[in-house]
């Protein structure tokens, strides 16, 4: 990013308290024009909370928003600056009245005049595929259905910037799949900034350019989108990125320079350095980690692999694979082929041996 | 049984007759407690949209009083009322004991909190959401009362039948505030009373009949909203 360059909107010294409870803590966020902003974190994280502040539908204990370098402060300001965003929540939140009259709303808000509320009705309808639903009563409306004429709600009074919640997450896999296209392409089309919560990896990487992870109510980390997923430096952002095992240990020794680490008593080699004695967390992906019968060669000399005697936890399809959940004395998952589920013979109680690489094990220093 | 089906004959002839006592005493009912609900819908609704969004402290308290309200004794309300109009009371100046004035504060009295109660449960009943929904669009404070009382309007309407059904069918208050003189304050619950107090059991079972037929018309409006409400 270039540096003089201002901001659409920026936060700064930001804190939410809610019955005496701290919830928020942003010292500082800037989102850059055109930019999509994915904010990810565990339940309970404040994300929900960051979402309306940016939006100044929560009430702040301290801090500024920013939009277009000047302070968000009266309540002039704020109806101004709403009428440059737009909001969408996880649920569709639709009036009653037809599905035009839904899309009209923001027009109607601003006074629009008839012909031109028309227009953008229309074109937005269009722009989102529900043509057809225009006439329908909103409340009779399925649930992707709901949802699309709440997207189109939102980008009728062509907005800078748009937030979204969680959008997709109470919709089936075809509908959110859809709408998630959808929606990257109409973010494309007309270059409106958005900050979107998510807790799907797929829709994060389909539509982010960046993430910021938040725990208790601040952001720990933040940057690229595809530098979250390869080099995630938390633990939630691992398995977010789909390393669904996740280890605490203790760096116990190193050798050739690189860490091996003590988890529950068992030594995990990995290929990068890290101070003796330091707590690390060890993230694997499951696609990493190979399984086969007959002896482990726990503590083998091949530098390059572990391998643990392991015990099938359980077993169950995901998508074109099999989850296999281990116990290796901690845990481990292992993603195999219905090939593979077979000739193993892999079932609960099933003894086998895991191997995985030590450029598998991502590192991240707590 | 002769005392019945006499009565109820004789009922349904002034009825349908159209008999000028009968329709006077009606159209004064309708006329006092229409103008009584008129003002606890503009008094109920506003109040209790204001209570319901907005955040103060003692709101609970608040809610509870309105509550409690909902239940007030139209006797006590009567007591209270005749008390201030009292020629020596505070507002003994007004003169405006037993006549039809008197007994549209003393039913808007009654109505105010019911309309008020029942207007904080049908905004509260909203999805908390909503209202950051309709901010969210850019719009103004008013416009977004606006769209919530839309969004609620069947419970509101619902709010309105009931605060009418309470003072049409009350008999304390108006007896007592407007004393039940005939073409000037008598209604059809004062004038029930009296004619049944009478033994002219003929005209006070056709007030009684008007007076069914108008909750029946209530109750059928509400359910009507409550299910299509379910629907939703």
């Amino acid at each position: 990013m270039t540096g003089p360059v201002t901001p659409l909107i920026e936060l700064s010294g930001v804190t939410v308290h809610r019955g005496g409870v701290r919830v928020l803590d942003v010292s500082s966020l800037a989102v850059a024009a055109g930019e999509t902003l994915g904010l990810v974190g565990p339940n309970g994280s404040g994300k929900t909370s960051l979402l309306l502040t940016l939006a100044t539908l929560l009430g702040t204990t301290t801090g500024t928003i920013s939009f277009r370098g000047a302070p968000v402060a009266t309540r002039r300001d704020r109806l101004a600056y709403r009428r440059r965003c737009a909001f969408v929540f996880q649920e569709p939140l639709l009036f009653s009245g037809s599905v035009a009259d839904n899309v009209a709303s923001g027009l109607r808000m601003r006074g629009m005049g008839r012909a031109e509320i028309a227009r953008r009705v229309d074109e937005t309808l269009h722009r989102l595929r529900i043509d057809h639903l225009r006439g329908r009563a909103a409340q009779k409306l399925s649930g992707g259905e709901a949802q699309r004429t709440s997207l189109a709600r939102a980008f009728a009074t062509a907005p800078d910037l748009i937030f979204l919640d969680e959008p997709f997450s109470s919709l089936d896999a075809n509908a959110r799949e859809s709408l998630v296209a959808d929606l990257a392409g109409t973010l494309r089309e007309t270059g409106a900034t958005a900050v979107i919560i998510t807790h799907d990896a797929q829709e994060a990487l389909a539509l982010t350019d960046r993430i910021a992870v938040m725990e208790r109510g601040r952001i720990v980390a933040d940057g690229p989108a595809d530098d979250m997923f390869n080099n995630p430096v938390s633990e939630f952002m691992a398995s977010f990125a789909g390393m669904e095992t996740v280890l605490v240990g203790r760096v116990a020794s190193t050798r050739g320079g690189a860490a091996v680490v003590d988890v529950s008593g068992h030594a995990i080699e990995t290929a990068v350095a890290a101070e003796h004695g330091s707590a690390v967390a060890l993230c694997i992906r499951p696609e990493n980690v190979s399984l086969s019968v007959g002896p482990a060669r726990a503590g083998a000399r091949s530098s390059v692999r572990n391998s643990f005697p392991a015990r099938v936890v359980d077993v169950y399809r995901k998508g074109v694979f099999f989850k296999v959940r281990l116990d290796c004395g901690f845990p481990l998952v292992s993603h195999v082929t219905a090939d593979s589920l077979e000739r193993l013979r892999l079932a609960p109680g099933r003894q086998v041996a895991a191997s995985f690489k030590a450029t598998a094990v991502h590192v991240i220093r707590k | 049984m002769g005392i019945f089906l006499d009565g109820i004959w004789q009922a349904f002839y002034l009825l349908v007759t159209l008999d000028p006592e009968v329709l006077r005493i009606t159209l004064l009912s309708l006329q006092i407690s229409g103008s009584a609900t008129l003002i606890s819908m503009l008094l109920g609704i506003s109040s209790g949209a204001a209570v319901a969004l907005a955040e103060f402290p003692g709101k609970r308290v608040v809610i509870s009083l309105i509550n409690t309200g909902m239940g007030l004794p139209p006797v006590v309300v009567g007591l209270f009322v005749t008390m201030f109009l009292w020629r020596n009371g505070p507002f003994g100046f007004l003169e405006i004991l037993y006549t039809p004035v008197a007994m549209v504060i003393a039913q808007a009295v009654i109505a105010v909190p019911i309309v008020t109660g029942i207007t904080i449960a049908a905004m509260q009943n909203l999805p908390p959401n909503l209202r950051l929904q309709i901010l969210s669009l850019g719009a103004t404070r008013i416009q977004m009362v606006w769209i919530l009382m839309k969004e609620a309007r069947l419970p509101l309407l619902a709010a309105v039948m009931a605060g009418f059904g309470g003072v049409i069918s009350e008999v304390g208050a108006s007896i007592m505030v407007g004393g039940n003189i005939k073409g000037f304050t008598r209604v059809l619950t004062t004038a029930t009373v009296m004619e049944t107090g009478k033994g002219n059991f003929e005209l006070a079972i056709a007030l009684g009949i008007i007076l069914l037929l108008l909750a029946f018309l209530i109750t059928g409006v509400l359910t009507i909203i409550q299910q299509r409400e379910k629907r939703r």
